[in-house]
């Protein structure tokens, strides 16, 4: 084997380590986001210590990520543990949609954290879902991460 | 023999007149009709009645600003400049100088006359060939006072229907939703004005959130979605009395609403445990139809004109997409198959088309496609515009379009725009404040 079919060896492995990491570092991307799930902490609120308030959703997506499931198993104990709490869940879309099926999307990104809480004991009398579409944005930016947060379900107290 | 001659002498007598200036709409128009708008004459004691009650100096000339204005909003005629104008408008309208006419280069003409009797508002007005030296039309009407700018929009029609062969759709309203306030809290009302942005009114008070208003084949009734009390439903609003009552009223969320053309039926989606499906309500036995039954978002339902077939959204092969059934629910067939998602689609008045909202590669367009989804056709790129509504004929498109932010999240607006089927003459209607949602009324007078 000569010098240039080494170097020539050593630059194609260069060249598809470089194209691996490229794919990894756009699958995790940077900080808040993963894929387009937003992971930041920013808008979220505390039904009670260790308890966030709210869930997210990819791009079109309803499906909940491991993240979301295990925000919303701490809502369930929490809604064991006081059972005299009911809740609201308002589902919520980026403004990347037209307006009505985004309604009917946000109804069911809430549906989906209630399916979820109801396979952890919490009866559906004391769940209720309430879809504001795009209507109600938490972040006016017209960017990635401003609609991460926007696709979100949000559990409210209702009493 | 003498007879039929006649007979044929009556038939083609009407054919020669049609056969004078002629518009083409059916494609972009590069070259304006050039026509002159004579203000309308008026007599002293007339402009002194029409000023003591409506204020306007000269009324005359104010209607005939509105005929100018419209004709120039089609992008189909250029109105010339009232100051070249060489004759008297009473002169004008009994015998145009048609070299005059002619010099100024106009080839229509629309002269008339305004006087006050019996308390009311009585109108004539003409349309005439420059350049064969002929009238073409003469009509007169009588109305209140108040009406005054309907007149101008009448006058519109006529004139428009006489030299482009299709109706017009000047004499109708516009129903939307006002917005105020930042993004991430606007204040929601639901508006109506003319046509032309002028005599706005707001028909809520902006205590709730109101979206997706659209008329009754009658304009008298307004459905649209309401959070009265933070329960998304549709309702019911008469526009004269104010009354408001709620249809929708099932244990979930209704949406979506639009009248059947018959307007006897509320077409709509009803969302409850994740899924939306497409429901209809008779109005007078409130009897409630579901008409599709899929796991998958079904919505934005409209009907043809006919009331035999329905086009509604659906995401059932994954994506938003664009359908059409039976108006039983029966025989679902996909339309849509281009790149991107489709959402919105409208029926034309005319039936042969549906308008559409697409998105694809981050960029939201306002397209049209015929019922079996051949010849897509996109009139308008941005970042953001959806919700296309038809003039009554047809021939103009209008809907919403919103900004792009900056960094900082500032720079948000709303508001409504129009553009003709052609492709062409893509306009912002004017509004007091921002606006979406905007739904076309029918002509109000026929």
């Amino acid at each position: 084997m000569n010098l240039s079919k080494i170097l020539k060896n050593a630059l194609l492995i260069l060249v598809a380590s470089l194209v691996l990491t490229a794919c990894a570092t756009k699958k995790t991307t940077t900080g808040q986001l993963q894929g387009d799930v937003y992971t930041g902490s920013d808008s979220v609120e505390y039904l009670a210590s260790g308890v966030p308030d709210r869930v997210f959703f990819a791009t079109n997506e309803t499906v909940l990520t491991t993240a979301s499931r295990e925000t919303l198993r701490k809502q369930a104990a929490w809604l064991r543990k006081n059972s005299d709490i009911n809740v609201v869940l308002e589902g919520h879309a980026d403004e990347r949609g037209t307006r009505e099926y985004n309604l009917a999307l946000g109804e069911r990104r809430a549906n989906s954290a209630k399916d979820y809480l109801m396979t952890y004991g919490i009866s559906s009398d004391r769940i209720s879902v309430l879809s504001y579409g795009k209507e109600k944005p938490i972040d006016s930016g017209s960017n990635p991460l401003a609609w991460s947060k926007n696709r979100r379900s949000v559990t409210v107290k209702a009493n | 023999m003498l007879f039929r001659y006649l007979v044929i002498l009556l038939i083609l007598l009407p054919i020669k007149v049609f056969a004078l200036i002629e518009v083409d709409i059916t494609r972009g128009n590069l070259n304006p009709l050039p026509v002159a708008v004579s203000p309308l004459a008026i007599d002293k004691k007339s402009k002194e009645n029409f000023k003591k009650i409506l204020k306007k100096i000269n009324l005359g000339l104010e209607i005939s600003k509105i005929v100018e204005n419209n004709l120039r909003q089609s992008g189909l005629f250029n109105p010339l400049n009232k100051e070249a104008f060489l004759q008297k408008p009473d002169i004008a309208n009994l015998k145009p100088r048609f070299e005059d006419w002619n010099l100024i280069k106009a080839q229509a003409l629309v002269t008339g006359k305004v006087t006050f009797v019996d308390e009311k508002l009585r109108v004539e007005f003409r349309l005439w060939d420059v350049l064969a030296g002929k009238e073409m039309m003469a009509l007169a009407f009588t109305t209140v006072p108040s009406n005054w700018r309907r007149v101008g929009h009448i006058i519109t029609d006529k004139v428009y229907e006489r030299l482009t062969g299709e109706k017009g759709y000047f004499d109708t309203r516009i129903i939307y939703i006002s917005e105020e306030g930042p993004k991430t809290n606007r204040i929601k009302k639901l508006a109506i004005m003319d046509q032309d942005g002028f005599n706005n009114k707001f028909l809520t008070l902006g205590n709730e959130l109101v979206l997706t208003p659209r008329f009754s084949p009658t304009n008298q009734m307004v459905t649209y979605l309401s959070y009265f009390r933070n329960l998304p439903r549709v309702y019911l609003l008469d526009i004269e009395t104010g009354m408001q009552e709620v249809v929708g009223d099932f244990p979930g969320m209704t949406f979506a609403p639009r009248f059947s053309p018959d307007g006897k039926k509320i077409i709509m989606s009803f969302a409850k445990d994740g899924n939306s499906d497409i429901y209809t309500m008779d109005l007078e036995n409130r009897i409630v139809e579901r008409i599709s039954n899929h796991p998958s978002i079904d919505t934005s339902p409209s009907y043809s004109p006919d009331g035999k077939y329905i086009t509604f959204n659906s995401d059932r092969s994954g994506y938003q997409q664009i359908y059409i059934m039976s108006s039983n629910g029966k025989n679902v067939k996909r339309i849509s198959f281009g790149n991107g998602l489709y959402g919105t689609p409208v029926w034309s008045p005319r039936g042969d088309l549906i308008a559409f909202t697409k998105l694809h590669k981050g960029k939201f367009y306002i397209g049209v496609m015929r019922t079996d989804g051949t010849g897509e056709r996109l009139l308008t790129e941005n970042f953001y515009q959806e919700a296309p509504s038809w003039s009554p004929n047809g021939r103009v498109l209008i809907f919403y379009r919103e900004t792009k932010t900056n960094s900082k999240g500032e720079g948000f607006s709303a508001k409504l725009w129009s553009i003709d089927l052609t492709g062409y003459n893509e306009k912002m209607v004017e509004t007091e404040t921002d606006a979406s949602d905007p739904s076309w009324s029918s002509l109000l007078s026929n």
